[in-house]
Order: structure tokens, then C-alpha cells, then sequence
């Protein structure tokens, strides 16, 4: 399975036609301690790039969007569970923030690969 | 955020950079954001010292021309007199050594800056002030001040130099073993000259809440007192994400945010920093709304707001009760002592008091919030006496 990044530092990945989708590493450290985050619910459809979630560490609150169109079909208990320090311990693990069943996985060729997604956060 | 390039380097840049990668631009300055990491150098600096380079701020010498022929406390009241055309705070009154957290009223009675203004210590200083204004407003006050007092008294500018913030519960510890024993007996509010690392010119006030000093140092010394007071174990260097929530707790203006030139003192809280003489003689920029606020209270007040889950309301997030707007959120994130978002706003004066319970409008969705008194975190500062 490979996992596929947004420029606003998503990550997804693919396991038949269920996403799995959180924030990159960068994205986490970047961000430093969470001290919030807002997941939707099952069963919210989202469009490709639509506002999703929120996260929030002491400095600001990010957007999260959608890295691919999809209906929401479970959302991290933990997270919601206000259980943030995962998002920071793991976040392309166990902080994932929602799944989503997809209709067109062909919305991910338009994403970045790990190598690639490698190369723009060495230049930002 | 500006890009690096275009923003001014501060002084002790190289030693910042020896420590984080993490800057930006303020007020345009680089500096240096984080560290460590927010919380953890948040927790640092009310536990034990924090070290803050607030060199892109606006120190300044107010001074009578040379040969003024004045001495002690003629002198002082002249130079006060003409600062206090300004600022409403009572300046004449200062004693030697004292400073005074001030506003900068503009003839509507908004506030144009938040300021300290010290009376020197030294009996040869006398008909000078030690000034130091806010970084984003300092060409602004400095021309203002001039025009308001052109050929009757100098203000020169001690920007070049550096400004170094310690600040921190074992602050003194630190500041006596490094810069002068004398640095622990100093008072809350107070300032003096020291004759190490140059000469440098200490006040004991801060932006944090806790007990600290600032102190203001010759670019030339700069590098050599930081360095010493970094090496001490209870020193830890801070950068600006700290400086903030750390205000926030504390209960203290933001310039720009939490003050500006429609908010007068008063809706500000702030009414403490306009003493009796000033209020009676009526005689500074806005006195006419500031004095009738004064007395008849203004319609809106700045207060402390305590969301009841866990969402930080941020500037901008509006207050509302029973679905009509109330106020608006002008400081607001995550108080690490407290573990929960704070924020700070203004109200109508109906919904002020501690205890009323609002709602938040944080993404198009009503939260519910309580107005809680401030400061969110209880000063520690030291008054000797």
C-alpha cells in the first residue's frame, strides 16, 4: 500500500476502496503539541480538498482537507476521545484521522508519492 | 509571514540560530519563534527562567537639552511635563528609580501604544526618562513624541541596542550571579544602571507575569551577557510563541489586538494606570470620553473568557448571548498552566461580570464560554517593602 501526500501535507492511503487519512510527520512537527482537534462524524461525504477536520497546537488552528473525495466511515475513537498526544506520537500511525470509502481513486494520481513529497518539504 | 530576506536581523541573530531554525517575521524583525517548543518553554519560564530577546522593541532616552540648569526633582518634573502632554499616567509624580506602565490617548481617547516610562535613579540622570515603546508602533511614538516637543526636550533612540528579557521565578538567581548581586534586591517596577557588560540600564517589570527584569544592553555586550546568563542552569533561551500565551495567562495587552486607537483605557480595564493628579487636571490627549467613562463606566469591557470544552477561541471569534453578538475575542489560545484554551475580549458592559455564561462562535458553531476575572494565571511579581 503506498501512501500519497497533499501539498498541505495530508497523507492517504489506499486499502481497497477504504482511505485511510492523517497528517504527515512534517505537518505534526510543524505543529508542535496538540491541544485540539475537531473529527467529522461518519457519515459526512466530503469533495476532494474540502475543509474535513481541524487541529489545533498552542501556536494555531489548521484546516485539514480532504485529500480525496469520500463518505466518512469511521473517525479516530482515540482523537475523539481528546486523546491528542497520538497525533503528535504517531501521526501516519495511530493519529490517522478518519476513513473514508471512496468512489474514484483516480483523485490520487494528482498527489504526491513519499519521494516526492520528500523533495517538496526539503524545499519549503 | 514576510519572507526572511526582507526582514532586519536582530543583533544576537547568531546565537538564536545556533539554537532553532524556527523564525519569522514580527514587526519586521526576524525572530525567533520556538525553541524547545511552545509548552515546554512555556512551563520553563514559570518555573524557572526564560530568556527573551525583545530587541526589535522601542527603547528610547527622553531627555532636556543639555545645560537645562535644573536639578532633581525640577528637572524631573519638567522633562515629566512634557512626556505627560502624551500619556495620562501621572509621570511628575515618579520617584527617583520608579517606572510606570502608560498608553499613549489619542484626542478621541483610543490608545495608540502601550508604554513604560522611567524615572533614572541616578541623581545625574535627573531630566531624563527612560522610555520603551512597542516595536510595531516605535516610529509612530517617536515621531509623536517629537512633534509634541520639538526644541524643549531630545528623544534619542536605543534600538541599536539589545533588549534582553529574563524572566521567571529564579530570575534573580541568574541575574545576580551573572550581571550583579544588587540585581536581587531591586523592587518590582523599578529601574537602575549597572556599571557590567558596559553599562547597562535594568528594569524589573516584565511580559510574563512572573517576577524578571529587562534589561538593556550595547550590541558590542550583547553576545557576552547572553551567553552568560544561557550558561546558567536555571536559563533556558525562549522565543516569541512563549512570549505570547504567556502574556495571555498573565492577563496583559497586545498592541494591535487587545488595544488600539478606538479602545480608550478604560474599556481596557486599564483605568489603574491614570492616577488622581492626571484625572483631576484633565489634561491629556481623549480626557474628555476618558474621564466620562471614568465615571459613568464605557459600554464595553476587556475581560477573560473560559471556553467550557476544549476548542481555543482565537482573535476574531465573536461573543454572543441569546444569539445576538456581545463582543468579540481579541487574544485567545491554549494556557499550558491551566491546560485549556483561554481567551481575552471585550464585552458589553451588561455581560462583564465574572461568572456570566456566553457563547463562542467558533467555525459557525455556538460554544458555550464564562467570563472569568484576570489574570488567568496569578502574577508573581516582587515587591520588596
Amino acid at each position: 500500500m503506498t501512501t500519497r501526500y497533499t501539498k498541505d501535507h495530508e497523507w492517504v492511503r489506499l486499502d481497497g476502496d477504504i482511505a485511510t487519512v492523517g497528517i504527515s510527520t512534517y505537518a505534526a512537527e510543524q505543529l508542535g503539541d496538540v491541544v485540539y482537534a475537531e473529527l467529522p462524524d461518519a457519515g459526512k461525504s466530503f469533495k476532494q480538498g474540502d475543509d474535513m477536520a481541524v487541529v489545533e497546537s498552542a501556536k494555531t488552528a489548521s484546516d485539514v482537507y480532504a485529500p480525496i473525495s469520500g463518505e466518512v466511515v469511521e473517525a479516530n475513537a482515540e482523537i475523539k476521545n481528546e486523546q491528542w498526544q497520538i497525533i503528535n506520537d504517531a501521526p501516519q500511525a495511530g493519529g490517522w484521522f478518519v476513513k473514508l470509502k471512496i468512489a474514484d481513486k483516480s483523485e490520487l494520481e494528482g498527489l504526491m508519492d513519499e519521494a516526492a513529497y520528500a523533495d517538496y518539504v526539503k524545499g519549503l | 509571514m514576510a519572507e526572511a530576506g526582507s526582514s532586519k536581523k536582530l543583533p544576537l541573530d547568531a546565537i538564536w540560530r545556533a539554537r532553532t531554525s524556527k523564525f519569522g517575521d514580527f514587526a519586521g524583525y526576524d525572530m525567533p519563534l520556538q525553541f524547545e517548543g511552545l509548552i515546554p518553554e512555556h512551563n520553563w519560564t514559570r518555573q524557572h527562567a526564560g530568556l527573551f530577546d525583545v530587541s526589535h522593541m522601542g527603547p528610547s532616552f527622553f531627555a532636556l537639552p543639555k545645560g537645562h540648569g535644573l536639578e532633581g526633582d525640577d528637572a524631573h518634573k519638567k522633562v515629566a511635563s512634557l512626556i505627560e502632554r502624551l500619556v495620562p499616567a501621572d509621570i511628575q509624580g515618579l520617584k527617583p528609580g520608579q517606572v510606570r506602565y502608560t498608553m499613549i490617548t489619542n484626542e478621541d481617547g483610543g490608545v495608540l501604544d502601550d508604554l513604560m516610562i522611567a524615572r533614572p535613579a541616578e541623581p545625574g540622570a535627573a531630566g531624563d526618562l527612560y522610555i520603551v515603546v512597542n516595536a510595531g508602533c516605535k516610529h509612530q511614538d517617536w515621531a509623536l513624541i517629537e512633534e509634541a516637543t520639538k526644541g524643549e526636550a531630545n528623544l534619542v533612540r536605543a534600538d541599536d541596542r539589545c533588549l534582553l528579557a529574563l524572566q521567571g521565578p529564579t530570575a534573580h538567581e541568574a541575574a545576580a550571579a551573572v550581571v550583579d548581586p544588587a540585581l536581587a534586591d531591586m523592587n518590582f517596577m523599578t529601574v537602575k544602571r549597572y556599571d557590567a557588560f558596559g553599562r547597562i540600564t535594568v528594569t524589573r517589570t516584565g511580559y510574563t507575569g512572573e517576577d524578571g527584569y529587562e534589561i538593556l544592553v550595547r550590541a558590542e555586550n550583547a553576545t557576552e551577557l547572553a551567553n552568560a546568563l544561557l550558561s546558567h542552569a536555571e536559563v533556558k533561551p525562549i522565543g516569541l510563541g512563549a512570549r505570547d500565551s504567556l502574556r495571555l495567562e498573565a492577563g496583559l495587552c497586545l498592541y494591535g489586538h487587545d488595544l488600539d486607537p478606538k479602545t480608550s483605557p478604560i474599556e481596557a480595564d486599564l483605568a489603574w494606570t491614570i492616577q488622581k493628579r492626571r484625572r483631576e487636571a484633565k489634561d491629556f490627549p481623549g480626557a474628555k470620553r476618558i474621564l466620562r467613562e471614568y465615571e459613568l463606566g464605557a459600554a464595553k469591557k476587556r475581560v477573560g473568557i473560559r471556553p467550557n470544552d476544549r476548542a481555543p477561541a482565537r482573535e476574531g471569534v465573536e461573543v454572543m448571548k441569546d444569539g445576538k453578538t456581545i463582543g468579540v475575542v481579541t487574544s485567545g489560545g491554549f494556557s499550558p498552566i491551566l491546560n485549556g484554551p483561554i481567551s481575552m475580549g471585550y464585552v458589553e458592559a451588561a455581560h462583564a461580570e465574572p461568572g456570566h455564561v456566553v457563547d463562542l462562535m467558533i467555525r459557525g458553531v455556538p460554544r458555550s464560554a464564562t467570563i472569568v476575572p484576570l489574570p488567568f494565571v496569578p502574577h508573581r511579581y516582587v515587591r520588596k517593602k
